[in-house]
């Protein structure tokens, strides 16, 4: 049995994903609390070397490559089908993957297969050292309470992580092994017909993925007022996020929702504008690690977790931030990869 | 069409209190409410019927007695009956474990075209328990659904909603269709709807009815374990700033920026 740790490397508009190196750095850790090898899996229609080369680079002591052509789409029982075959030929001690549509597609169905354990949206990973069992951390309940879960009868041991929560890192002395794995015909058999993909017309990026997001509620007043919103993101290359509230106003749309209902995201920085913070809302902004707050109300449940608390009005401080933005011409750092 | 909508009774309050041995939520003395993201799959499953119908929809929960009434709730909406899985034995059940309930479930009642689930529940927020079910069938799943239509061949196109844009996949039925919260707005349900509600009786399976083995469910079944639950201090301890301008305000803001090296 090994105890080797498993990630998932995905090309997406012919690159790797960001989230591609950032589970190698969940992964170093686990591998070497367990001296053991930190593997990418990489299940693409194309798979150039310098992309191989780079999850070297960014922790992988060995990638295991699976090219064909029609892999170039994430078809859930294809992918299953190969992750599983692997899976039961190299017998991984843990699996890593993205928590993210992707990853919260592709691993229940493989831990269904697998009958093995699977724990959603961990935060934190390690290995216990008596046992050496994965230990998952994730919130739960809206992040009220923290549970901490293991799998400890069945292998492999198997967990997604949120987007963004840990940073890519360079690594040295990586043992740069491939191995090219061959599939049969056999795995190509599918019960899905790929139509086709349309993007997104909005072209903002996904705010699971944002470094920044700005995000508004009731206090912003009215639609035109909230638009504003989309300035200061764009002026700090992030995404606009909303409380329930201004969602069921409909100043903007349901994609744009944080919280217990809508989306979970752990940017660097959460700008609250005119937010109370209901218990909901703040669930899905735990992982941020700052928050910034502007709010009217001075018993504003969201002041409690915010590392800068502005009484006073959103829109004006909106207006004037983005204008002082727009005379400096200052720009956020970006310790993204690509 | 033949159409099953899982749903689920999830806390209505945030005073949740977990049993610190066991790391298992209580349920007992809580309000409880249908999971709010159940609503739209069952608001799709009723649209469908709608277009086609000749079809029928059933509710199908797993959970302790009370959770009837939820799928009530679901019967409220349009569904036309509702079916509950509950066992003690079934206490204590993780996504592995309910999945294969609810599987065992449907396989019984039989015959199912689609199945529809929300995303998630509010409660456990893992999204996991729809996939395990449809692998657990051996039928195709499609998640994140934000669009759906039934095709004059029979075969059903569905959009993804996922990262920077939409997908789109057809897939012929059976099929386990999980879906977001853009895909419908549900209607409040009407005058009818509640009456039929109240008076259909929900019909109550246990693990001998549905053929489940004591080992495949409740805690036993799961491979998982809850080795910890504590609470975490959420509480930040920001600077404060009342009393400036929006000017100095912004300033602070650029400022706070600077300091953490973000600008």
């Amino acid at each position: 049995m090994s105890k080797d740790i498993w990630t998932f490397a995905r090309v997406i508009n012919g690159r790797l994903t960001e989230t591609s190196f950032e589970l190698l750095t969940w992964g170093r850790s686990l591998a070497d609390s367990l001296g053991s090898s930190l593997c990418s899996v990489f299940i693409s229609s194309k798979i150039q070397n310098d992309e191989v080369d780079k999850l070297f680079l960014y922790g992988a002591d060995k990638v295991y490559t699976v090219q064909d052509k029609r892999l170039e789409n994430f078809i859930p029982d294809i992918y299953m089908k190969i992750s599983c075959h692997m899976i039961k030929k190299y017998s991984p001690h843990v699996v890593i993957a993205p928590a993210d549509t992707f990853g919260k597609t592709l691993m229940p169905m493989i831990a269904s297969k697998l009958r093995t354990g699977l724990t959603a949206d961990c935060t934190e990973l390690s290995i216990e050292d008596e046992t050496g069992l994965l230990m998952q951390t994730r919130p739960a309940i809206g992040g009220n309470v923290m549970a901490t879960i293991k799998t400890p009868y069945t292998l492999p041991q198997m967990a997604t992580v949120r987007p963004m929560a840990k940073k890519p890192l360079k690594h040295k002395g990586s043992a740069r092994e491939i191995v090219e794995e061959i599939v049969g015909e056999e795995f190509f058999a599918s019960c899905y017909e790929y139509v086709g993909f349309r993007q997104d017309e909005s072209s903002e990026i996904a705010l699971n993925q944002a470094e920044v997001i700005v995000g508004g509620g009731r206090g912003m007043k009215d639609e035109k007022k909230f638009s504003r919103l989309y300035e200061l993101a764009a002026l700090l290359g992030g995404g606009v996020g909303a409380s329930r509230a201004a969602v069921d106003m409909g100043w903007v749309t349901y994609p744009h929702q944080i919280g217990l209902s809508g989306k979970t995201v752990s940017p660097k920085v959460y700008f609250a504008f005119g937010i109370s913070g209901a218990v909901q809302h703040i669930a899905g902004i735990s992982g941020a690690e700052y928050v910034i707050s502007v709010n009217k109300d001075p018993d504003s449940n969201i002041f409690n977790i915010s590392d800068l608390s502005i009484i006073g009005d959103c829109n004006e401080v909106l207006e004037k931030l983005v204008k002082k933005l727009q005379e400096t011409g200052a720009m956020i750092k970006n310790e993204r990869i690509q | 069409m033949k159409m099953a909508v899982l749903v689920k009774q999830v806390p209505a309050t945030d005073n949740i209190k977990i049993d610190p041995v066991t790391g298992v939520m209580q349920r007992d003395n809580l309000q409880s409410e249908l999971n709010p993201l159940d609503t739209y799959a069952v608001e799709q499953a009723v649209r469908i019927k709608k277009i086609f119908p000749q079809s029928t929809v059933t509710a199908v929960s797993m959970g302790i007695p009370a959770a009837q009434a939820i799928v009530r709730q679901a019967v409220a909406m349009g569904c036309d009956e509702g079916v509950l899985f509950s066992d003690r034995a079934f206490a204590g059940s993780d996504t592995w474990a309910t999945a294969h309930v609810l599987a065992k479930g449907l396989q019984k009642l039989g015959g199912f075209d689609i199945i529809f689930a929300g995303e998630r529940a509010t409660d456990g927020e893992t999204g996991q328990v729809g996939p395990c079910v449809a692998v657990q069938l051996d039928i195709p799943v499609l998640t994140f659904v934000s669009e759906v239509k039934i095709e004059e061949d029979g075969k059903i196109l569905a959009t993804r909603s996922v990262e920077g844009g939409y997908e789109l996949l057809r897939v012929s039925a059976p099929v386990l269709i999980s879906v977001v919260k853009e895909i419908n707005e549900p209607w409040i349900p009407d005058y009818y709807g509640m009456m039929k509600a109240k008076s259909l009786s929900i019909k109550i399976m246990t693990a001998q009815d549905i053929g489940v083995d004591k080992t495949d469910c409740g805690l036993e079944g799961s491979p998982t374990r809850v080795s910890k639950v504590f609470y975490p201090k959420l509480t930040r301890n920001g600077e404060v700033f009342s009393d400036i301008n929006p000017e100095k305000s912004a300033q602070k803001i650029l400022d706070f920026l600077k300091v953490k090296n973000i600008l």
